[in-house]
């Protein structure tokens, strides 16, 4: 039999039996890859599979103008093989992982380092990449940081005051998520995947329970994708108005940054209200959800999420109104849309470089197939153009909440998830606040996972951090960071 | 005029922070629970009801001590308090929960069913520290929200900054390390120095599940199992994360700083 020509079509919150995905030999594999991301898809997974003593490499791409996935794999592979990131730069950071993980080695990668590993009590970072002069000098931040955030290390190269390269360097927070799902799911593995970054909870509990409910062939009552959707939401307006503030804050705009951080605590509490978790923990479960909102509640919910719209509108005014404001937003941390679109960059980043990509609307799943918002998108690339895009965001998830909290459906809230399928591979993508949540799943004979990828939207952005800072002044790395707001736990897993 | 509005708005919504503890703590949502509550003396035996449904195992029957509950390993998920059939398990509504002891956590035998409530430091620490408490926070491992519902402490309902408690930027400065995460094998170097770094005298406090327990990952060779495993701890404060309540009072109760009252939260179900 001819191996097939094509890679194997998808769409979200789908599965195939494992055998039915195509295979080819690796270079193939890679060249193949190579020439779909030249037609425009983009990069969502890369990863291992161990298989015997070698391993098989995945790779997931999505057309997001045609809302189709695609997936294939390559056949047991051992060594090395020629870089994907040679050619593809969005290729990078997950070669570097399948090196880490399994040991195959991207050949002519430029920059292949660990990502994760430790090296006793610390990650092993490797050699920095130093720029020499006499003029120069070298600044290292963290992993321990200034305020009560989460650890990494920044190396940055200088002259005088202008970063000439910043190379960033994680791994402090990994916990083993990955490997901890391999045999599951077991009892504690929901809540692994509920803090996998846990300020999107939802978020990853979605795209987690898809997956599962789409490796069993289980049907999800309308209500509770309903629901996971008005949660999902939530999450964002907490979230962006959070960052929101803490961007005001970083520019001494008190008035946004105070009132700011009490909405996003009354987003927190509009989650409690329907689970009673700030950020809820212990709501969404494979087969749906664990609390319903019932219609008392329900109208309170309505009522307070006004409340909070109105106030965080009256503080993103003041904040927009504000000359000193826009002056060190504009034309501060600018990241080209050419170089997010190699990168493969994802969510308001990507947006704020006039890039519409949003999973809710490029590859639709649960009750997004029935009910959208605009994609708030912004050209520029730069600290203003990804606070926009986030303000924009707060009005369209607060509009899209309106309407559905205005037409809820009737129905059960859960249903039971059956066995898995054995053999099986499931993708599920959800648009979380960051952008795009990737989880892939696959099963062995027994059923339960051989294998489990979880992509945190900050995989694909860190990198962009990095680019944002090129020529800057290291003065202005606090906004930069806080108008890209990326997840440490979620990328180092 | 654009700086006169502004002023004005602010004005208008006048002092936001909370009357607590002078006045009533704010409620906890509803759906929360609070605490739990473990009677295990209304066990019956041979009943193991709640022990396959907690995602961490906090729940452990042995022959000598009966069934206990860590609430140092808690999620809060209330899936024991639906599955006890003999109201053994039951949510109190109260947000007080930090203690001074990791054995203050373990709940069950007679007159251990709550958790035994942090008292204040002792006469040297409570005068240095008691009006004036700064510090430094480090993550090993934190999810990312537990960091968050520490920050909130520091917006204007909350405003720390009233009690004398600060988060301050370096070891130096600071006279406690407030740890969240289950303290990663790849943070560990970092923390150990962290507190190095610091003055005597200095506490420890463990805030949320992972950091007290490692919880949910407990069992993974990439973490420590909690702050406890490799520094000494002065004040644990469970969690997943904690409710800023339970944090602030934590705080306040270490430093002496509350008056007791009884609680008042209601009983509620598990919702």
């Amino acid at each position: 039999m001819n191996p097939p020509l094509e890679f194997a079509l998808m769409s979200n919150g789908t599965s195939m039996a494992w055998a039915d995905v195509p295979e080819w030999p690796i270079p193939e594999l890679v060249l193949r890859t190579g020439a779909q991301l030249e037609r425009g898809a983009r990069l969502c997974a890369w990863f291992g599979v161990p298989e015997g003593g070698a391993v098989r490499v995945v790779a997931l791409i999505a057309f997001d103008a045609d809302n189709t996935l695609a997936v294939a794999r390559s056949e047991p592979a051992r060594g090395g093989y020629p870089s994907l990131t040679a050619t593809h730069p969005q290729a990078h950071m997950f070669e570097r992982e399948v090196w880490e993980q399994h040991g195959l080695e991207p050949r002519g990668h430029p920059w292949l380092k660990p990502v994760r590993r430790s090296a006793g009590m610390a990650p092993e970072n490797g050699d920095f990449f130093r720029v020499d002069g006499r003029e120069v000098h070298e600044v290292a931040v963290g992993p321990v940081h200034a305020g009560i955030i989460e650890p990494g290390h920044f190396r940055f190269q200088c002259a005088g005051e202008e970063v000439l390269h910043l190379e960033i360097a994680l791994g402090y927070q990994h916990r083993g998520i990955e490997d901890a799902m391999v045999g599951g799911p077991r009892r504690a593995t929901m809540s692994q995947v509920e803090v996998i970054s846990g300020d999107a909870t939802i978020g990853h509990a979605t795209a987690y329970s898809s997956a599962l409910e789409a490796l069993a062939g289980a049907d999800v009552p309308l209500r509770a994708q309903w629901l996971r959707a008005i949660a999902l939401e939530l999450e964002r307006l907490a979230n962006h108005t959070g960052d929101l503030g803490a961007l005001a804050n970083d520019v001494a705009f008190l008035p946004t940054a105070s009132a700011c951080g009490k909405v996003r605590g009354d987003f927190l509490n509009l989650t409690a209200l329907i689970c009673g978790n700030r950020f809820g923990r212990g709501l969404v479960r494979p087969g749906g959800c664990r609390h319903d909102l019932q219609p008392d509640r329900l109208s309170r919910l309505g009522e307070r999420l006004g409340q909070a719209l109105s106030e965080v509108e009256a503080a993103a005014g003041w904040l927009w109104d504000a000359s000193s404001v826009r002056a060190r937003f504009e034309d501060t941390g600018t990241i080209f849309a050419k170089q997010a679109l190699d990168l493969g960059m994802v969510g308001p980043a990507a947006r704020a470089c006039g890039i519409v990509r949003d999973v809710r609307f490029d590859h639709p799943s649960g009750w997004y197939r029935l009910a959208q918002a605009p994609v708030a998108v912004w050209p520029g690339g730069d600290v203003f153009a990804r606070t926009r895009v986030r303000s924009l965001e707060l009005q369209r998830s607060g509009q899209f909440l309106r309407e559905q909290l205005g037409a809820p459906v009737e129905g059960e809230i859960r249903q039971d998830v059956g066995p898995l399928r054995p053999d099986t591979l499931a993708v599920s993508m959800v648009e979380g606040w960051r952008g795009e949540i990737c989880h892939v799943a696959l099963t062995g004979a027994d059923g339960g996972f051989r294998r489990y990828k979880i992509v945190d939207p900050s995989f694909h952005n860190w990198i962009g951090l990095a680019l944002a800072l090129r020529g800057e002044a290291i003065s202005d790395f606090p906004i930069c960071n806080k108008s890209m707001s990326l997840s440490y736990c979620g990328f180092d897993l | 005029m654009y700086a006169l509005n502004t002023i004005i708005h602010r004005l208008r919504r006048g002092c936001e922070t909370m009357d607590y503890p002078k006045g009533e703590a704010p409620p906890l949502p509803d759906r929360h629970g609070g605490a739990l509550r473990l009677d295990a003396a209304k066990c019956p035996d041979g009943c193991r009801e709640c022990l396959p449904v907690c995602p961490t195992e906090a729940i452990a029957q042995t022959g000598e001590r009966g069934t206990t509950l860590d609430l140092g390993r808690c999620l809060f998920c209330a899936e024991c308090v639906k599955a006890c059939p003999h109201g053994a398990i039951v949510q109190t509504g109260d947000h007080r929960m930090a203690v001074r002891r990791r054995e203050d956590l373990l709940l069950g035998s007679p007159g251990n069913e709550e958790v035994r409530l942090a008292e204040a430091l002792d006469g040297k620490l409570r005068k240095l520290f008691g009006r004036s408490l700064r510090l430094r926070q480090v993550s090993a491992g934190g999810d990312g929200a537990d960091e968050a519902d520490l920050n909130v402490l520091g917006t204007i309902g909350w405003d720390i900054g009233r009690f004398g408690i600060q988060f301050v930027a370096s070891p130096r400065h600071a006279d406690g390390l407030v740890v969240t995460g289950p303290v990663t094998r790849n943070m560990e170097l970092a923390l150990r120095k962290t507190w190095e770094a610091m003055p005597e005298p200095k506490i420890v406090i463990a805030v949320g599940a992972a950091a007290i327990s490692g919880a949910p990952f407990i069992g993974s060779p990439e973490v420590k199992g909690g702050v406890g495993s490799i520094l000494p701890v002065d004040l644990f404060i469970p969690g997943w994360p904690p409710h800023p309540l339970t944090i602030l009072d934590g705080l306040l109760r270490l430093l002496s700083r509350l008056e007791e009252k009884a609680p008042t939260g209601p009983t509620h179900g598990p919702g």
